[in-house]
């Protein structure tokens, strides 16, 4: 009898539910701005003081007169080139150094011991090192952000070839493929998701280190204006600073992400969805339903109006 | 190199011989882990050999030497009087389960041997689609194989390891994580399909029926090495089941298994 009475009210609940997790999102975010704005209007000082610290209200018209400038832009593009520059070249350097010293015992041999040696020194500290050997600020910048996430990449590269099912390569194998036939359809399509959790790691690690060398060594970019604001004393200016990276960094992993699971659509996924509902409701398909009645609505009152 | 120039006409597949396989005075396993010892075996061109024992008897060392995997520790394994020299496409492996590539559809998968061998796109296409419909599985041709039963992703690996035309297929267990009745399915449908290719077979399993209702002669491992070599009569009649030789048979197995 429940059962019966269950499905109309568990049916429609797609989109508003959907809709409800964004407008919490929504809800926390702008408290924390709320809070922010409340403590510092009110020059709260109790140990932790926000009596020096910009309103949020101040950052807003702060960042809306840098909007309008041509600075802001030429930071945004010029920090976005140097990430991406390094990013990508550590993507292709770290898989094809992963998936070497994984295949190959000779390049494990020579190639090993050197990894692990400079793996842990921060790629920030390798700032006189980029200073000594590149002609320009530019390509010291592109190359430290380059070894931050080549590591990462290169790791997890070397792990998920190590980790695959041998059979697939037997298969391959006695297919008649050779090497590259199997690097091609085995080794890169079977590393794929370990691979993706290198990059997402490493687009992480490269913002710090873009930033951290702009700040040391830039001219423009988003660290050289953040800090530059903040030897000037325009603690707005500094905010605006850190929300822009922090949006930018949050838009360049959600984009990683996003060609991750487009690429391994393959991967057999759990129907589980934590806190959620089975995934029966997605073929249910109760959009049209639903969306039904809000659109009258939104009809009635526009002709109230 | 010949072998995939050998493959391409279609029509000349049939006429194919199977190939001859030969282990001679063999010692085969992993190196400084020797499995198998002092093995003389001969598969004759085109028949259908099932090799039966206990598990962890190198029953897939000795198919994993045939197929050029393994190269043998001492002695030779020769095809039709030359060395093997490493695997090659017309020695066809199919592995008990999970052996197809999951990022491939059950169309991509049949399809790669025939990449691999350098049939041209269309064509590709067209055998794999032939393939998979002469193992009924048409209409799932674009599914993942995570997708589909553990039986039906066995008759897309048949169906991969047959589109080459291969002159020997070499089977470890193909049916051995399938329910009975599956796996009866399977045995006809391997049978059906196997005829007019004129492929050898090898077909390793625990199953002493499955063995013996497969095979032309089947071998027996046991205790570190090749114990027997029988030939089965009437294979592949399910009739046979209650012929007195066969019965004889079925017990000296059973019996020479348990020892």
């Amino acid at each position: 009898m429940t059962e019966t009475a269950r499905p109309p009210a568990g049916n429609t609940p797609r989109y508003p539910r959907q809709a409800r997790r964004y407008a919490l999102r929504l809800v926390s975010l702008a408290a924390t701005l709320g809070l922010w704005q409340l403590l510092t209007s009110l020059n709260v000082d109790l140990w932790l003081r926000f009596s020096q610290f910009p309103t949020v209200a101040d950052v807003a018209r702060a960042f809306a007169d840098r909007l309008s400038g041509p600075d802001y832009w030429t930071d945004l593009t010029d920090s976005l080139t140097r990430i991406l520059t390094g990013f990508l070249l550590a993507a292709v350097l770290g898989v094809a150094t992963g998936v070497l010293v994984a295949r190959s015992r000779l390049a494990e041999d020579l190639l090993g011991p050197l990894l692990e040696v400079v793996r842990p020194i921060p790629a920030i500290a390798l700032v006189p090192v980029a200073i000594l050997l590149f002609p320009s600020n530019e390509q010291g910048i592109v190359f430290i952000t380059c070894t931050a996430a080549f590591f990462p990449v290169l790791v997890s590269t070397r792990h998920a070839v190590r980790a695959l099912t041998p059979v697939w390569e037997e298969a391959v194998l006695t297919m008649g493929g050779g090497r590259w036939r199997i690097l091609g359809s085995v080794v890169l399509p079977g590393a794929l998701p370990g691979i993706f959790g290198g990059l997402s790691v490493g687009i992480g690690v490269s913002w710090i280190c873009v930033i951290s060398a702009e700040m040391i060594s830039g001219q423009y970019g988003v660290g050289y204006r953040t800090w530059q604001d903040y030897t000037v004393v325009d603690y707005p200016g500094v905010f605006v600073g850190m929300v822009t990276i922090g949006i930018l960094g949050w838009l360049t992993s959600t984009a990683v992400e996003l060609l991750g699971r487009r690429l391994t659509r393959w991967l057999p996924r759990t129907s589980y969805v934590p806190g959620g509902r089975a995934p029966r409701a997605r073929e249910a398909r109760p959009a049209s339903v639903t969306a039904r009645p809000e659109a009258k609505q939104e009809v009635a009152h526009d002709q109230l109006v | 190199m010949t072998s995939s120039s050998e493959v391409r006409p279609a029509q000349r597949g049939r006429e194919r011989a199977g190939a001859g396989l030969a282990l001679r005075g063999a010692t085969l396993g992993r190196p400084g882990v020797p499995v198998l010892e002092g093995v003389d075996l001969e598969v004759v061109s085109g028949e259908i050999l099932s090799v039966v024992g206990p598990s962890g008897c190198g029953k897939s060392t000795l198919l994993r030497t045939l197929a050029g995997l393994l190269p043998p520790l001492v002695g030779t394994a020769t095809q039709d009087g030359s060395p093997l020299t490493g695997p090659a496409a017309d020695r066809a492996l199919v592995f008990q389960e999970d052996a197809l590539l999951p990022w491939r559809t059950l169309r991509a998968n049949v399809e790669l041997p025939l990449a691999i061998s350098g049939v041209p796109r269309n064509e590709r296409r067209a055998q794999a689609a032939s393939w998979l419909d002469r193992v009924g599985l048409a209409g799932l041709a674009r599914q993942l194989p995570h997708r589909v039963s553990g039986g039906q992703r066995q008759r897309a690996q048949l169906a991969r390891a047959l589109a080459a035309r291969p002159r020997a297929v070499l089977m470890d267990e193909p049916f051995g994580a399938l329910d009975a009745q599956t796996r009866a399915g399977m045995q006809d449908l391997l049978v059906e399909v196997l005829r007019g290719t004129g492929a050898t077979v090898v077909f390793v399993t625990h199953d002493v029926d499955e063995a013996l209702f497969l095979g032309d002669r089947v071998a027996l491992l046991g205790s570190g090495r090749l114990t027997a070599v029988r030939d089965i009569p009437r294979p592949r009649d399910r009739a046979a089941h209650d012929d007195p030789a066969h019965v004889a048979l079925r017990r000296d197995v059973l019996t020479s298994l348990s020892i």
